[in-house]
């Protein structure tokens, strides 16, 4: 299994068709290629995160600075940045577009990402935070345009979860 | 030193800075002084101010930023200075009152108590260039001044009492002050 070259450009060209123009991260191996590209192209700003809780301020700081943004992280990240996407996002209606890289599910070899991969739609839903899965490389870019076009309107959360169908030859 | 005390000094020199507070004592100690529109209040999610912070000094090279931190929020997310080192951001200043307490949720120690850990410490070992450590108003203020004049990050950590004040109560709900700071910010930009 390797991660997909083509739908990971995809995915990057649907980032920058949505009109973002910086993207807070924290590398994560399905991430890996959009990352690259985001860090070769001088159109976009990738700030890299030590843990995803501080991705939540930043992004907070760029819609108050009126600068469209994006968060990439792994579901486990997701999971570990949940007080800020409650008590920071949710609590003072600020928008967050997130792309979470969906490990541990169908399909998944790995025994440590399965819990996690388990519990996301599940906590997704307990948050009230709307959410799609991409698994169509025809449709990602659009979905990627609409994530960030609700989470704008809603001033909410909203996740599209990155299946492996996607991200993965 | 008091927070109060360094909050009344500092307060001349926010007037043109987007400030971002982290919650309680912190947060009503400068509403009290008077609100401006460029101020949030970061009434929840400990740790995150200096990430705000980061984001709006990233995404505003134009404005500078103030943190006002304390040292419970920022071991809730001692990353952040890792994240500051890094990027750089030349327009912020992020300055953590170290009162050695958790004073807002009962007053229990913390890990800065008696000095085992030390802030400053940390934040030069996570690369930040300019890092000061006051224990006076005088030493406070002179680092406040160098600090807003640099044109590089910086950090202070402010050793303050263990006090708050003895009432609490902002005129302003959460989400409005978020919608209020971001249209001033948007204000600011076209100008």
């Amino acid at each position: 299994m390797t991660v997909s070259y083509e739908n990971s450009k995809i995915i990057f060209d649907g980032i920058k068709a949505a009109g973002i123009r910086t993207v807070s991260a924290l590398p994560e191996t399905w991430l890996g290629l959009v990352l690259q590209r985001a860090e070769d192209d001088p159109e976009l700003e990738l700030i890299q995160v030590a843990k995803e809780e501080e991705a939540i301020g930043i992004a907070a700081g760029a819609y108050f600075a009126g600068e469209p943004h994006l968060l990439l992280m792994q579901n486990h990240g997701f999971l570990a940045a949940i007080n800020g996407i409650v008590s920071l996002a949710q609590l003072y209606s600020i928008p967050l577009c997130m792309l979470i890289a969906l490990r541990g599910h169908w399909g998944e070899p790995y025994a440590w990402h399965t819990r996690g991969g388990i519990v996301t739609e599940g906590v997704l839903r307990a948050l009230a935070i709307p959410f799609e899965y991409a698994r169509d490389p025809a449709k990602v870019a659009a979905q990627i345009r609409d994530a960030y076009t609700f989470s704008e309107s809603s001033l909410s959360p909203v996740a599209l979860l990155l299946t492996r169908d996607l991200m993965e030859d | 030193m008091e927070r109060a005390q360094c909050l009344e000094l500092l307060y001349p020199e926010l007037q043109d800075k987007l400030v971002v507070t982290i919650m309680g004592a912190c947060a009503q100690e400068l509403y009290d002084l008077g609100h401006r529109e460029s101020f949030f209040y970061l009434q929840h999610a400990m740790g995150l101010a200096s990430s705000i912070g980061l984001g709006l000094a990233l995404h505003l090279p134009e404005e500078r930023v103030v943190v006002l931190d304390g040292d419970g929020s920022v071991l809730m997310n001692l990353g952040t200075l890792t994240t500051l080192a890094r990027y750089r951001p030349r327009n912020l200043l992020h300055i953590i009152f170290d009162n050695e307490s958790l004073l807002s949720t009962g007053g229990f120690d913390s890990q800065t108590t008696s000095g085992i850990t030390d802030l400053a410490a940390i934040a030069r070992g996570a690369g930040i260039q300019h890092v000061v450590t006051a224990g006076t108003l005088m030493e406070f203020g002179e680092a406040a001044l160098e600090a807003l004049e640099r044109d590089d990050l910086s950090v202070i950590v402010a050793k303050v009492d263990a006090v708050g004040p003895d009432l609490y109560g902002m005129d302003l709900q959460l989400p409005e002050n978020a919608f209020r700071f971001r249209r001033h910010i948007l204000d600011r930009k076209q100008a």
